[in-house]
């Protein structure tokens, strides 16, 4: 196939998919870096006219890192359903995205779609879409999940309560978590990114989310965001895990990078789904992914982040995940420069894992070095509420002490559910009134010093100091 | 204060953590007082990200300890490109590396290296309390070369320099990431046999080196203990466990 377009008086000619995908890619410095950014306005433009006339099933046959090579691209191929793939197998990405906007392209229409959708064909009609686009199509998609709780419902927005401490001190994590759910958080998740990697000290953590999680009888899951190795080793240990996390990325060798392989998920997940933990439901599996982190392992293979970033969905639909965050502007302004680019890559990584059928939420964040700042995360917070984001994080006041960097916080989420009439997970809504912590509207409710979960407060804040 | 706050009343959980808890409410949303220190400590982040390290100060105080140093510069011409184009900050300039191979002494076995990294606020704090520390208990047979301080650098240019003075095991001293509450948080990455094909996995890191987090003489202690048993077990990286008594070492290579 030719991979040509003409933009005013120039006909620009690209050399393979990969170049067209990466040059109609809406401008951002991880493809600058990467060296396959446009190099003009009209020539991304071009990319885009060339983009829109090629056929889907065209990208279907057309790997843009080898089969043989990649054991990412053999996942997708081989669990391709070309059943599902029929309703839209005649489309250009120019009509896909058409079609996607159509009112008779209903929740039901895209859900029974999604198997046939391939990563490379989400990331590919994201680069015609703009971001209105890319808003209202995530917003038809229903991507429902459960554990303890039932996650992504329509009019629910859930959040993953981040009780993050620099040392893993329990007392200041069980802090965080008491002041988290005193502000109607931790439906999606309470999950600890942990400072330690020793086998024992994980233990801890998770036996102490455990037992905050049954001492309120919490309808919710808790998450110790340790390499997958560690949380197999703790599983054996017997430790309470209720969800395997894993950093996922879209080659066989940034998995490499990060210590794993399809092999190495599919183990932890199934030693997940065996200790049976879940009551309403068996999504087990917690992913993150984020722009830039293929390129950051060097195995990008000259595509562009926005992409690469689309495959790690594939790996993560495959474990049916309770969740799947982006992390959006985590790793810096190398690959997000600033607010603008932050704010595009946070909808397109939505609408592409939705499109997929994957239940994502976002790490709506920064960091200090970036060109980013509170009004950016609002902005985009609000923008992914609007789309139907399944859950965002919540840290005290959006600071995490741990990681050094600024999200969204408790006040956030109660914002975003004022605001947009959203509700928590129905189950943790149900125990947020019994607790007295909500009121029936979605208020958050006064709370004194003689408040149960303060006059009953978790064994690990009683120790003494 | 406003009438309109409703305060949080477990205040006193706040002792177990600077995590920001108990802020209070106005309706659902922040009070005033925590959106401005919010939006300072911000401003102090972002001021040392930008803050150029006075490099001439440090060699002044790092050489009164009785080391000498060498000062050098990475490719990255200035800041905005540092930020950019992070494998500029990973290699020398060209006149850096004359300048290393010009003053090329007997190979060493631990070379420690100092770069601004993302806050020179760090460096400036910490490295010279910390290298009075790490000298103290440096094993006697050891042999310490200059004190590289490197000029817009990434971790890896530690590797490079490394190389060019021939030095067995090298030991760089970083400015981190700031944080809203910690603009001067220090990092330390430990490489034994560094090569410019060094990844990351490759390294040891010590993170949040500071007298709030980790403070000089325990990271000095950690730092000493897993350079032993790198030349013992002749490597460093994934496949060195730091089972000295503290948990402290930051692990994850990953998103978060």
């Amino acid at each position: 196939m030719q991979y040509q377009a003409t933009a005013g008086v120039h006909t620009y000619q690209f050399k393979d998919l990969k170049e067209v995908l990466a040059k109609a890619t809406p401008a951002r410095s991880g493809d600058y870096l990467a060296g396959v950014a446009a190099e003009t306005y009209a020539e991304r433009m071009a990319a885009r006219l060339c983009l829109a006339d090629i056929p889907l099933k065209h990208i279907l046959d057309t790997p843009i890192i080898p089969y043989e090579s990649d054991e990412v691209t053999r996942l997708i191929v081989d669990s391709h359903d070309a059943q599902a793939f029929a309703t839209i197998s005649h489309l250009t990405v120019g009509d896909f995205r058409d079609w996607l906007l159509l009112d008779s392209t209903d929740s039901a229409t895209l859900t029974r779609v999604a198997p046939g959708v391939t990563p490379e064909m989400a990331a590919a009609v994201s680069k015609l879409m703009r971001n209105q686009d890319l808003i209202l199509v995530a917003k038809k998609c229903q991507i429902t999940t459960a554990f303890r709780n039932t996650i992504g419902l329509a009019g629910r927005l859930s959040v993953r309560l981040q009780p993050n401490h620099p040392t893993d001190d329990a007392r200041g994590i069980a802090a965080s978590m008491l002041d988290g759910l005193l502000y109607g958080s931790g439906d999606a998740v309470i999950g600890i990114n942990p400072a330690t990697d020793s086998i024992p000290a994980l233990m801890d953590l998770y036996h102490l989310v455990d037992e905050v999680i049954s001492q309120y009888a919490i309808p919710t899951q808790s998450c110790v965001l340790t390499h997958v190795t560690n949380q197999i080793q703790v599983m054996e240990k017997g430790a309470p895990v209720d969800l395997v996390f894993q950093s996922i990325a879209g080659s066989e060798k940034a998995n490499h990078s990060f210590g794993i392989n399809l092999g190495i998920l599919k183990e932890a997940y199934e030693a997940a789904l065996s200790l049976k933990r879940g009551t309403v439901g068996h999504n087990v599996m917690y992913f993150e992914t984020g722009q830039g982190s293929a390129l950051s392992a060097n195995a990008n293979f000259g595509v562009d982040q926005q992409t690469i970033e689309t495959r790690a969905y594939a790996v993560a639909r495959h474990f049916k995940p309770l969740l799947s965050n982006t992390v959006v502007g985590f790793i810096g302004p190398e690959y997000l420069y600033d607010g603008k680019q932050i704010i595009r890559a946070g909808l397109e990584d939505h609408f592409c894992g939705k499109l997929l059928g994957l239940p994502l939420g976002c790490d709506v964040c920064y960091t200090n070095h970036a060109e980013a700042d509170q009004d950016d995360m609002d902005t985009l917070m609000t923008l992914l509420a609007t789309a139907g984001i399944t859950f965002i994080m919540g840290i005290p006041g959006a600071d995490d002490i741990m990681l050094n960097y600024q999200t969204t916080s408790f006040h956030d989420a109660l914002y975003l559910r004022k605001v947009l009439g959203l509700k928590p997970a129905p189950e943790f809504e149900q125990w947020l009134m019994q607790m007295n912590i909500m009121d029936a509207q979605g208020r958050v409710q006064p709370v004194t010093g003689q408040h149960a979960m303060l006059q009953n407060m978790p064994r690990h804040l009683l120790v003494a100091a | 204060m406003s009438d309109a706050l409703s305060p949080d009343p477990w205040q006193q959980l706040r002792r177990h953590t600077r995590a920001r808890i108990a802020l209070g409410r106005v309706g659902s949303s922040l009070p005033t007082k925590e959106v401005l220190d919010f939006g300072l400590a911000h401003a102090m982040a972002r001021d040392a990200v930008h803050l150029p390290l006075d490099v001439a100060k440090l060699a002044t105080q790092i050489e009164a300890q009785g080391l000498p140093t060498v000062q050098v510069h990475s490719r990255a011409a200035d800041r905005h490109s540092y930020l950019l184009r992070p494998d500029q900050g990973r290699r020398l300039s060209a006149d850096s590396l004359q300048t290393l191979q010009a003053s090329m002494a007997a190979p060493v076995d631990l070379l420690v290296v100092v770069g601004d990294g993302l806050s020179s606020l760090a460096v400036e704090r910490h490295v010279p309390p910390l290298l009075e520390q790490l000298v103290q208990r440096l094993p006697e047979h050891w042999t310490l070369g200059p004190v590289v301080i490197a000029g817009q650098a990434r971790v890896a240019i530690a590797d490079e320099i490394a190389v060019t003075l021939k030095a067995r095991m090298v030991v760089m001293l970083i400015g981190e990431r700031p944080g809203l509450s910690s603009p001067d948080s220090l990092g330390i990455y430990l490489t034994y046999a560094p090569t410019l094909a060094c990844s990351d996995a490759d390294r040891n890191c010590i993170s949040n080196v500071r007298p709030e987090g980790l403070d000089y003489a325990a990271a000095a202690h950690k730092l000493l203990w897993l350079a032993r048993e790198a030349v013992r077990l002749k490597v460093s990286g994934v496949a060195l466990k730091d089972e000295s008594d503290m948990k402290e070492v930051a692990g994850s290579l990953q998103i978060k």
